[in-house]
């Protein structure tokens, strides 16, 4: 068809309402996306991580081995599809990343037993394999961020993100040890103050600098994302390619119902 | 014989000796080929076939779902999880039933709502209307059972208010309560009985209900924008004069508005399958967690509207029975509605004017209802609520003394 008859043909009310349409519903959706981020993470920092950083992932799985699973499993992720997704081979897998006496078909598991857990802890550390799908990377990142000094608290830290959490700071030789802040109002009325927080200051210095503990805490963060949805990748691949399809098929059959709907007068 | 056998090909020949064991071809006229549909139809006439595909995804789906999930509380969350990572094109498919769930409700409630516009509930249409109205109804129940499946711990929390509502009925309301659940809380027996409902009797009944409708439908002739009979107006040939065949007309027009509807689908599916937590809640994630209630409590988008309405009201019975009456109110609107006119376009401003307060308030309480309730929401709720109810029990006021316009004899279409 040459191209002025399809320029013509693209005029046409219907076509324009369809697409106003479809460009009017996907708009709604992304703002209804947007708002939802932006409502639920306001007080939290960004992670700004990126799934698709093999390396990233890589030092996220090392990371993750070596500070969180041996209280967290990630019960649904097996080494075999890490390896696969991480680029690494079934043997870098097995030698890095896996305990003795595991094969590289398991899941990754503790050694933990539950009641243990709680006895230490007063609860049982939750399962990570979809901890970023249920509090959201930016949530982890900011939670991994606000340990600060508490002398109250059983562990010595308590955080800024999730107040009274059970967790010890494990990551408090990387991090150094830091304190809270606060922009206090003294208010003599109700002999009280009132406290605002400000900002963390380092107390005790940690062996990493605060970039490198942020690129830690990234990395790991980005392991647990992607670990969350291992095929987001995958997903959003497929996603451009059925998008192209159905362009295609939507030409194909617009033209087809303009030839059908010239008897109709 | 044998001149004729040779005279006709292998699929004629098929088709003959189907047709003289089995209605097909008169079928196939009568609900496609031969059937007379008028022909202005606008946007708002693509979403009963858009219902139709949509039942079949959700359906397809969700055998293939079935397969692989496990219907017990030791096992269901971590057979999800089995789907997602494990089972080939596994995360594929469970996307595309739990985004097939709200695109269901987003095409049904845009389905209605041309209903509401072009008053295609009125005489003759009364049945089409309350068969849809069950479908319908049906759907609210396969939705509410299926959220129970992935047994996380939304599906959890609110499967336990939903079910706890019926404890307001007076003198049997907990002893139903612990009859719907089959134990003293949600338990794996819940899910269990959930699961059957979900699969099988809910299915069978929207399918059977679905038939009917279109049964219904194709007696008495679709309505259309203008709410003219078509049928009152018939050429030489027999035909409406404003009708067209629905194949191939509509079927080449609706591939259209399918692809169109497939597009917006795959960027759903494949670019925010949580779609920001509205249609797969982050809370969700979690596993049900008896003792843990998530911090927020919210039934999924589609219930919401009806949610805010139970939360308006201060005593739980009066709740319970108003959003139920929010619900069912639908099925009178043919009676409730004593104009002249069905199509807004010959509706005076009182129907324009209620209607558009109707769907506004409707989309308000939506929002109400995914919101905590703060006493400015609850307010806010239950000014939406006033007007959501004024549209249905001042209908019979407003509409009869509303100043319409003379509707022509033919429908209004200019030839592309």
């Amino acid at each position: 068809m040459p191209t002025e008859h399809l320029a013509e043909a693209m005029m046409k009310k219907s076509f324009h309402k369809l697409v106003l349409g479809v460009v009017g519903l996907s708009a709604l959706a992304w703002s209804a996306v947007g708002a939802a981020a932006e409502g639920h993470n306001s007080a939290l920092q960004l992670a700004r991580n990126d799934v698709a950083n093999v390396a990233s992932l890589q030092r996220g799985a090392r990371n993750f081995v070596n500070y969180c699973s041996g209280c967290h499993s990630a019960k649904y992720v097996r080494y075999s599809r890490l390896a696969e997704d991480l680029e690494l081979s079934e043997k870098q897998v097995t030698d890095n990343l896996m305990f003795v006496g595991e094969r590289i078909h398991d899941t990754i598991k503790i050694g933990m037993k539950p009641e243990d857990a709680s006895h230490w802890f007063g609860t049982t550390p939750p399962d990570l394999s979809l901890i970023a799908r249920s509090r959201g990377a930016d949530y982890i990142y900011s939670f991994l961020k606000s340990f600060y000094l508490d002398p109250s608290r059983p562990t010595g830290t308590n955080n800024l993100i999730l107040p009274g959490t059970a967790m010890p700071h494990v990551l408090w030789e990387l991090q150094g040890l830091q304190r809270a802040v606060y922009d206090g109002e003294s208010d003599a009325e109700h002999n009280t103050v009132h406290k605002k927080f400000k900002e963390f200051e380092l107390a005790k210095q940690g062996s990493l600098s605060p970039q490198e503990y942020d690129q830690f805490v990234r990395d790991t963060v980005n392991f647990l994302d992607y670990i969350a949805e291992p095929m987001q990748l995958e997903r959003r691949n497929l996603g451009m390619r059925v998008l192209a399809f159905l362009i295609v098929f939507f030409l194909f059959a617009y033209f087809l119902k303009k030839e059908f709907w010239k008897d109709v007068k | 014989m044998s001149a004729t056998m040779q005279e006709k090909g292998r699929m004629a020949q098929l088709v003959d000796w189907i047709d003289a064991r089995f209605p097909m071809t008169r079928f196939m006229k009568e609900h496609a080929s031969e059937y007379y549909a008028p022909k202005n139809f606008n946007f708002w006439y693509y979403f009963g076939s858009l219902a139709l595909v949509v039942l079949v995804l959700q359906i397809v789906t969700g055998i293939f779902l079935t397969m692989n999930y496990k219907p017990s509380a030791a096992d269901a969350f971590a057979s999800v999880e089995y789907i997602m990572r494990d089972v080939e094109w596994g995360w594929l498919i469970r996307y595309m039933h739990s985004t097939g769930a709200s695109a269901f409700f987003i095409v049904v409630y845009l389905h209605m709502f041309r209903g509401l516009m072009y008053g295609s509930y009125k005489n003759p249409r009364e049945l089409v209307w309350i068969f849809g109205m069950l479908i319908y109804l049906c759907l609210m129940a396969e939705a509410f059972f299926g959220y129970l499946l992935p047994w996380g711990n939304m599906s959890y929390w609110g499967a336990q208010v939903i079910v706890s509502l019926f404890g307001a009925i007076p003198g049997i309301g907990e002893s139903l309560v612990e009859w719907i659940r089959g134990d003293y809380y949600i338990s794996d027996i819940t899910l269990n009985r959930f699961f059957a409902l979900h699969v099988i009797a809910l299915p069978l009944a929207l399918v059977f209900l679905v038939i009917a409708h279109i049964f219904a439908l194709h007696e008495v002739g679709s309505n259309n924008p203008d709410g003219i009979e078509i049928k009152k107006l018939k050429g030489p040939d027999g035909h409406p004069v404003d009708g067209i065949p629905f194949h191939p007309y509509y079927t080449v027009k609706d591939l259209v508005g399918f692809i169109v509807f497939a597009m917006v689908f795959a960027l759903v599916l494949f670019f925010a399958p949580e779609m920001g937590g509205y249609f797969l809640e982050h809370a969700n994630f979690d596993p049900a967690n008896p003792l843990q209630t998530p911090e927020h409590i919210a039934p999924v988008w589609y219930f919401t509207p009806f949610y805010a309405i139970l939360r308006a009201v201060p005593n739980k019975l009066m709740g319970v029975a108003l959003m139920g009456a929010a619900v069912v109110l639908f099925v009178f609107l043919p009676w409730l509605d004593r104009s002249k006119v069905k199509s807004i376009r010959y509706r005076g401003w009182l129907f324009r004017s209620f209607l558009g307060a109707f769907a506004v308030s409707f989309i308000a309480l939506g929002y109400l209802g995914l919101m905590p309730a703060t006493p400015t929401y609850t307010l806010a709720a239950r000014f939406f609520g006033v007007i959501y109810f004024a549209f249905f029990l001042l209908m019979p006021w407003y509409t009869r003394i509303d100043q319409t316009k003379p509707v022509p004899e033919r429908v209004t279409y200019h030839a592309h």
